[in-house]
């Protein structure tokens, strides 16, 4: 099924997307990968407020390339979101909805968005220059020293993913193979 | 002797640099064109179509094919009777500096395992220095991303093991790496050496064209064989189901102990980037 959905995400909304889902993002996301969200564990341990809304927010996992003169941003594919696992329970217990990324989820982080009804999606890794052309704003918002690990806010319109994790925990990963290793040795 | 004055060197690693992240070379591009006329899942082909589309946009816009702009892995094959002046390791990573620059590329190196503050200028690069014949230098740029290099493992096998024990540890690789590196992946393998030496191979591995089997008739079957198999996995193209989870399996091998069996596993994504100029 194909949906084109649009930011902040509703926990109904959410509920509609089933894991081989197309989706087509229009709004607003938020970057940040290892270095970031280390430093948003620190400020919620430390009982202060992360430099974005969180609650009803998604997380793309990207560093983005420059951008030339003239453009919006450079590459911005997703990276490996296992690596963010360690801190993402704790972000979805604050009303995280979506994260974009790419790769398998823990155990944790599973739990942790059936309990709170989040999306996990899956952007094409390795096509940064494809799905850096559906941003049409960004900047950054915040660790600026981190460099291309700095947390930014783009806007997207129509970004291409996948529904990789529904809010019922159900993967592609597990199915899509099944899927088709089934009907190939039919 | 002939002299090569260092500023050569830094010329050809920026300009390698910037084309490296820029353009997919040839093998590449028609592998994965080859790859999506095979591919007989719907949803996999699709993924293909994008990751065609990907490497298309970036070389009209002139903008990186990945947002992993790399670690620089640089390999200098120096001819023995060709004398470089001047500081190699700073001339490399002055060419590195400048590349990423003005390349506009990401810069996603730090300067310390644990400490972890980032260069700034993604220097230093991996350098990986050969010395061979001739009075010519070889210079090859291969960035390379870490989703895909966080999938690698090495193991010390036994010889009692042979070419099933490297074939289960090899699928056992890729199978571990699912989703992870972005398949369709490209599988280095090295075999024999030391464990170093392994490591280094599989790199290397990396840097043959995805067209060119082994010239030794042996690992050439089995360079196919491995490939049939992974793609009887149905891990597919990024992990959601399909025929295509490898595009290849390149083998380097090199003599090694009586007593072991050294297999590396260096895994690579579909943007397997490299370029090379000779000085």
């Amino acid at each position: 099924m194909v949906h084109h959905i649009t930011t902040p995400l509703s926990e109904n909304a959410a509920k509609l997307l089933k894991a081989g889902d197309t989706v087509y993002i229009t709004g607003t996301v938020y970057t940040a990968r290892d270095a970031a969200h280390k430093r948003l564990a620190e400020i919620i341990e430390a009982g202060g407020e992360a430099p974005f809304p969180v609650c009803g927010g998604i997380i793309y996992y990207t560093g983005p390339t420059p951008a030339k003169p003239g453009q919006v941003i450079g590459s911005a594919g997703p990276t490996t979101s296992s690596r963010m696992d360690k801190y993402t329970p704790d972000l979805l217990d604050l009303g995280l909805r979506g994260m974009i990324g790419k790769g398998a989820r823990s155990v944790e982080t599973v739990e942790a968005m059936k309990r709170n009804s989040s999306v996990y999606f899956g952007a094409i890794g390795g096509a940064g220059a494809l799905l850096g052309s559906a941003v049409i704003k960004a900047e950054v918002i915040a660790y600026e020293d981190l460099g291309a690990e700095a947390i930014h806010r783009l806007e997207v319109k129509d970004f291409p993913a996948v529904v990789v994790i529904d809010c019922e925990g159900d993967c592609l990963y597990e199915t899509g193979r099944q899927r088709y290793i089934e009907v190939r040795d039919e | 002797m002939r002299t090569i004055q260092s500023e050569a060197l830094t010329e050809a690693v920026k300009r390698l640099c910037i084309r490296a992240n820029i353009e997919l070379p040839e093998d590449v591009k028609s592998c994965i064109r080859v790859s999506l006329k095979q591919e007989d899942w719907p949803f996999a082909k699709g993924i293909l179509e994008k990751i065609e589309e990907n490497y298309l946009i970036a070389e009209k816009k002139q903008i990186p094919v990945c947002q992993d702009t790399g670690i620089a892995c640089v390999f200098l094959e120096i001819g023995q009777e060709a004398h470089i002046e001047g500081d190699l390791k700073s001339a490399v990573d002055e060419g590195v500096r400048q590349g990423y620059g003005e390349g506009r590329l990401r810069k996603s190196v730090v300067l310390d395992p644990l400490q972890r503050v980032n260069t700034k200028d993604n220097t230093p690069a991996m350098l990986y220095i050969d010395i061979v014949p001739g009075d010519k230098v070889t210079v090859t740029v291969a960035p390379k991303g870490f989703g895909s290099e966080n999938m690698s493992q090495i193991k010390m096998l036994k010889p009692s093991d042979g070419a099933d024990g490297v074939c289960e540890f090899v699928i056992k690789v890729v199978e571990d790496a699912g989703a992870n590196p972005c398949p369709p992946v490209v599988v280095g393998v090295g075999l024999g050496g030391t464990f170093d030496k392994a490591a280094y191979l599989a790199k290397k591995a990396l840097m043959r064209p995805l067209d060119a089997r082994s010239s030794i008739s042996y690992y050439r079957e089995l360079e196919e064989e491995l490939l049939q198999k992974i793609n009887r996995l149905g891990i597919g193209p990024q992990g959601f189901g399909g025929r295509t989870t490898a595009l290849a399996v390149n083998i380097e091998t090199l003599p090694t102990h009586i007593a072991g069996l050294p297999c590396a596993v260096n895994i690579n994504c579909h943007v397997t980037r490299h370029a090379s100029e000779v000085i």
